[in-house]
């Protein structure tokens, strides 16, 4: 579900720093510029993890900042193809589920990833699981809240920088950037539901 | 910014977990990088807040390499051993989901057997002190 990401990057350290050691300068700015965020093609970076190199540092002319290359590894939540993990649904529609990791919510399982046999009740607004045995079925509900187990079947990154003004509108990259707010989605199909309770109708 | 390798290492949750903890533990030194780092304090309280809730709270780099050392012999991948670490399955069901194929490549005692290797070193969330080989969880 983490792993860690090999990244150069030339770290802008600004005179206020000067006071700490370069590594502790070094290391704040990364957090503050990658932490909490999504990486294109890479994932959501959740802190550092070590500092591999450290170059020279450069003045450059009319910036009181000093400029050094780093490499350095980050932790980031990047979970692969298969893999299985497990979180609490967030919301329920016709199209799906939402499910939260609380720190990351932009999971979803849609409705060709359920399991065989379920459908959407529209009055209780949750997804229902017809499960069969050989003489009854039962009515298995996910509600709002449970705790369910996942695979990972298909991630989807999209770039979501602010397009230059000089573009049209109807140009389909800026179209499509505009569309999809959410940087980074994992699609999931539902594996496992830990049934604390469930209820026969 | 480039990105030399996006898929350096795969990390245990256990792993991201102690590296967090540092991380808290460093920070209430310094009150003041709370405030100029809101992102990364929010990030690794919602990550601590999720990860506390798995099996990698009791564990640590002893009990995963014990753990890794028992089940050498059941020839399985780099990922089916993450997550039986990262999940503790405890049941044949929850076994089959985590390891392809787990009817061709392991008989039904091997899986039997594995279910026990997890109980034995790899302690339970709930009552850590219940670990039979006499390696206490933390």
């Amino acid at each position: 579900m983490f792993q860690l990401a090999e990244i150069r990057h030339m770290v802008r350290i600004p005179p206020w720093l000067f006071g700490q050691t370069l590594n502790d300068a070094v290391v704040e700015e990364l957090n503050r510029k990658l932490a909490n965020k999504v990486v294109l093609n890479v994932g959501l970076c959740i802190a550092l993890f070590d500092v591999t190199s450290l170059g020279d540092s450069y003045i450059f002319p009319g910036d009181g900042a000093s400029h050094t290359r780093v490499t350095f590894r980050y932790v980031v939540f990047r979970p692969f193809m298969e893999e299985i993990l497990e979180g609490t649904i967030k919301s329920a529609d016709a199209d799906g589920l939402q499910v939260s990791l609380g720190f990351y919510e932009d999971v979803y399982i849609r409705r060709d990833a359920m399991m065989t046999n379920s459908h959407f009740d529209e009055t209780d607004g949750t997804w229902v699981w017809d499960y069969q045995t050989d003489d009854e079925t039962h009515h298995l509900f996910m509600d709002i809240g449970e705790k369910v187990r996942f695979k990972v079947i298909a991630e989807q990154f999209t770039d979501t920088t602010p397009s230059a003004p000089g573009m049209t509108e109807g140009d389909g990259a800026v179209a499509d950037r505009k569309e999809g707010k959410i940087p980074y989605i994992v699609f999931v199909s539902i594996v496992f539901m830990i049934v604390k309770k469930y209820m026969k109708r | 910014m480039e990105v030399l390798n996006c898929k350096g290492a795969v990390l245990s949750n256990c792993e991201v977990y102690a590296l967090l903890q540092d991380l808290c533990r460093q920070e209430k030194g310094r009150k003041s990088m709370m405030k100029t780092q809101a992102d990364l304090a929010n990030i690794a309280f919602e990550t601590m807040k999720y990860l506390e809730k798995t099996a990698c709270r009791n564990q640590n780099a002893e009990v995963i390499q014990g753990f890794l050392q028992a089940v050498k012999e059941f020839k399985l991948t780099k990922a089916e051993k993450l997550q039986l670490i990262n999940l503790r399955p405890t049941t044949p069901v929850e076994m089959q989901l985590i390891i392809e194929d787990s009817e061709e490549r392991l008989s039904e005692e091997q899986v039997e057997e594995l279910i026990g290797l997890v109980e034995l070193h790899l302690p339970d969330i709930d009552n850590p002190q219940t670990l039979v080989n006499g390696t206490p969880g933390k």
